[in-house]
């Protein structure tokens, strides 16, 4: 199937999200779709699928021109939507999963379950997977999910797919696994469309990209003649400089120490300190127990024994308002869940830690708080009209940014950040690299949690590698190489 | 908490054109709907569920909700008319008995923030254990005989500057519970857990204590409502308080406060209160039979909820 989508735009009201944007989808490859966040990614593949009308433009299907009402329209036509927000009812087992809404029946309206097994098998035997059909569906990992509905879409015999940030949530052989299935399917002739935000994916699976900016596609080229910083060009519109931004660390004393931090099935005696100044990168697999240790520290989930420290003495965390009056921040990994309340304003975020410093007597200081919310939003450049705005409405950078700025505002001494720029543009990830380096500039210390190991390589002053809840390894910055890291990480080398 | 303004606006209007649409037709039916002394009755009968509605707001904007309501003014009444009886001072017994109230609200509170139980399950029994232990305590029989304390007789049945004394309290406790939702942390909280606990809780919000603190309210407000009733009546009934807690979670629904929690206004629920007493009031005004009344004021929750969907 040949896909050409030509001169489409869209507004909603006045705000115009594509002008003019041209993609081809050529049958059997894997078709990058890259750019910046709000850049109308997730738009024209809304157009593509049905689910938005297209104000101008054509899109034709192997020369035709189709208009789709809706998704259920495009699916037929041999479209599917793999979307980041995986669409799987967990209570539900596998199978039920794999047949929602299209389930087969006899005359009587009972449901054929042999026929059913029988076809599921046939297409998790395609994709070589072997996944229990009477397995519940949230019991199943994200990428197991993920193979899920890469199923359903192949037995509605779609033959082009549209995934979006399909890795965000897989841990690192669940990508190998994802990606030896992306090329299977291409070889049979079904094209793919890949939405990330991961440069060195896109450089190992794809065959093309096109780069969006501001609504509009730049560049359509072969990745064989293309490389990372033209791709960046092309997306931010500018030269980027370096892509972690350098600092010289300056020490202070030691802030925050862990001893022997232990719970049962989870993590084991976990030992480590962080400096004032410091930046303590915590690398590992998925599900190796880094956000289950920093959860434990932060009051969120109870422990069985160990000690955390601070400033040479013992602390109780039991709760994370405890952990907050100590001076700890924690920017977790689920922003949209965990971080903020999307339907309130920025003010109303920002405010949620800080409520206490700033009433007397419990009654709100309005005056003192407009100014402080002014100034947070400002100093880590949040994109935004007003502070009245619901974070809700903002891009994910801009997000991120609203859920750094209720911590900092505290002046925290430790700031735990779990997956900080996961699933950020470029542009935004820069910034808060910038904002950590001078955060720390100022003696905070920051421990990070990060999958992405460019990342943890580009920003760390020390590493610390989990592997299967203990600590297997602890690298220096002038040490570390992402094949050190994944050597620990996969328990290859145990300290 | 709306960050849109338009829609903030057209919010706080839709329920308030309403109320006004709703004093228009009863007053052109029956133009003594306006009369002073028929106004001051209106805000006299409002004050019980008024007083109700606003904890019950609080509870309902963290996405809980209070089914024990009913329960705890008839239990509160019950013990205070017992201590008036014995000879405890009616003052002192008004303190008593709204102390006790916040109590069996905490004992809720406890519960569901401690217990990890849903609010539901939660008041549900307590509803049923406070209306046991009323019964048990009354044995099943008004409580009457303290009928002598001019202070308690006021409480319930007095005038201040004109305006009935439950009305009065109603207002003061509004001013006070609107202040709290909007100038206070507290009223923060309150809002944060109800749009997102979980994220409320990573920002170091001590949401169990903040709950507890809720039901309390909830439990005070049944409380105080008790007393007033406890004063009008002359009597202390086992059977009082029954189904208040629909009218309470009406005028709250009425009043535009998302029953998900995160999303509503404390004015609002006044307005509810003031729609839901003028449809009592005007119909009993018109003649309308007492059942054709509980259909009226079925409908009147379901258009109301409606068009709050229409509006989100």
């Amino acid at each position: 199937m040949r896909i050409v989508m030509n001169d489409i735009h869209k507004a909603f009201g006045a705000n115009k999200v594509l002008q003019g944007v041209n993609f081809t989808l050529e049958p059997g490859e894997v078709h990058a779709l890259m750019g910046e966040n709000g850049a109308g990614k997730s738009t024209l593949m809304n157009i593509l699928t049905g689910l938005h009308k297209r104000d101008q433009g054509s899109i034709t299907i192997d020369g035709k021109e189709v208009h789709f009402k809706d998704s259920k329209e495009a699916e037929a036509a041999g479209i599917a939507f793999i979307r980041q927000e995986l669409n799987i009812w967990p209570e539900m087992t596998v199978l039920e999963n794999l047949f929602i809404g299209k389930e087969l029946r006899n005359s009587f309206g009972v449901l054929k379950e042999r026929k059913m097994k029988t076809l599921a098998k046939q297409v998790f035997n395609r994709l070589d997977i072997s996944i229990p059909l009477d397995k519940k569906a949230g019991e199943c990992s994200v990428g197991e999910q993920q193979m899920i509905e890469i199923s359903k879409a192949l037995m509605l015999d779609a033959e082009v797919i549209i995934m979006d940030e399909p890795t965000s949530a897989l841990a690192d052989k669940e990508i190998e696994k994802l990606f030896t299935v992306m090329k299977e399917l291409t070889a049979s002739g079904v094209s793919l469309v890949y939405i990330s935000h991961r440069m060195e994916e896109i450089f190992e699976i794809c065959d093309r990209i096109t780069v969006m900016r501001d609504g509009v596609s730049v560049a359509t080229s072969y990745i064989k003649d293309t490389s990372f910083e033209e791709i960046v060009k092309q997306m931010v519109g500018r030269e980027l400089e370096d892509r972690y931004p350098a600092r010289v660390p300056k020490y202070g004393k030691t802030v925050f120490e862990v001893k022997g931090l232990s719970r049962k099935g989870v993590f084991e005696d976990i030992s480590f300190s962080v400096k004032e100044g410091e930046i303590l990168g915590i690398s590992g697999l998925m599900g190796a127990g880094r956000t289950e240790i920093m959860r434990a520290i932060f009051g969120l989930d109870p422990y069985d024994s160990g000690n955390i420290v601070m400033n040479g003495e013992s602390v109780t965390i039991k709760s994370p308002a405890d952990a907050a009056d100590k001076r700890i921040a924690f920017v977790t990994e689920d922003r949209k869940d965990e971080g903020l309340i999307l339907d309130y304003s920025i003010r109303d975020n920002i405010m949620l830690p800080n409520l206490k410093s700033f009433s007397s007597y419990g009654v709100i200081q309005t005056k003192d708080e407009k100014s402080f919310v002014q100034t947070m939003v400002k100093r880590l450049k949040v994109k935004t009209e007003s502070e009245e705005k619901s974070v809700g409405d903002l891009s994910g950078g801009n997000q991120q940014k609203v859920v750094l700025a209720k911590w900092i505002g505290k002046q925290p001494k430790v700031l735990i950040m779990d997956e900080p720029t996961r699933g950020i543009d470029v542009g935004a990830k820069r910034e808060i690299y910038q904002l950590m380096n001078e955060l720390t500039d100022r003696g905070m210390a920051i421990i990070m949690i990060s999958s992405d190991l460019p990342e943890i390589l580009g920003m760390s002053d020390r590493i610390l590698v989990i592997h299967e809840g203990k600590i297997s390894g602890e690298l220096m910055r002038d040490e570390a190489t992402q094949e050190k890291i994944m050597t620990f990480a996969t328990g290859g080398n145990e300290k | 908490m709306k960050t849109n303004t338009l829609t903030t606006i057209w919010s706080k209007f839709a329920s308030l054109l309403a109320l006004i649409l709703l004093v228009g037709v009863v007053t052109v039916l029956n133009p003594a709907f306006l009369e002073p002394a028929n106004l001051m009755n209106l805000l006299r009968q409002i004050s019980i569920n008024g007083l109700i509605a606003f904890g019950m707001t609080f509870v309902i904007l963290t996405g809980g909700i209070d089914l024990s309501v009913g329960s705890t003014l008839a239990l509160t009444s019950a013990l205070a008319a017992g201590m008036m009886v014995a000879g405890v001072d009616p003052i002192l017994t008004i303190f008593i008995a709204v102390l006790i109230g916040a109590i069996l609200g905490a004992v809720n509170g406890l519960f569901i923030a401690k217990g990890k139980m849903a609010p539901f399950i939660v008041t549900l029994a307590t509803m049923t254990i406070y209306r046991g232990l009323t019964l048990l305590y009354t044995e099943g029989k008004p409580i009457t005989g303290f009928g002598d304390s001019y202070a308690f007789q006021l409480f319930g049945k007095g005038y201040f500057l004109g305006i009935p004394v439950p009305a009065v309290t109603m207002i003061i406790v509004f001013v006070v519970l609107w202040f709290m939702l909007h100038k206070m942390s507290f009223g923060r909280k309150t809002y944060a857990i109800g749009g997102n606990e979980k994220a409320a809780l990573i920002s170091g919000i001590r949401v169990d204590r903040v709950k507890v603190m809720i039901y309390s309210i909830s439990g005070m407000m049944a409380a105080l409502a008790g007393m007033i009733l406890t004063s009008r009546l002359g009597s202390a009934q086992p059977t009082a308080g029954q189904t208040y807690e629909m009218d309470a979670i009406a005028a709250v629904v009425i009043g535009g406060t998302s029953l998900a929690g995160g999303k509503g206004r404390i004015a609002g629920t006044f307005i509810g209160v003031l729609i839901i007493g003028i449809l009592n009031n005007g119909m009993n005004l018109l003649g309308i039979s007492a059942f054709y009344q509980q259909v009226v004021k079925g409908v009147v929750i379901l258009i109301a909820v409606l068009l709050d969907r229409k509006r989100s």
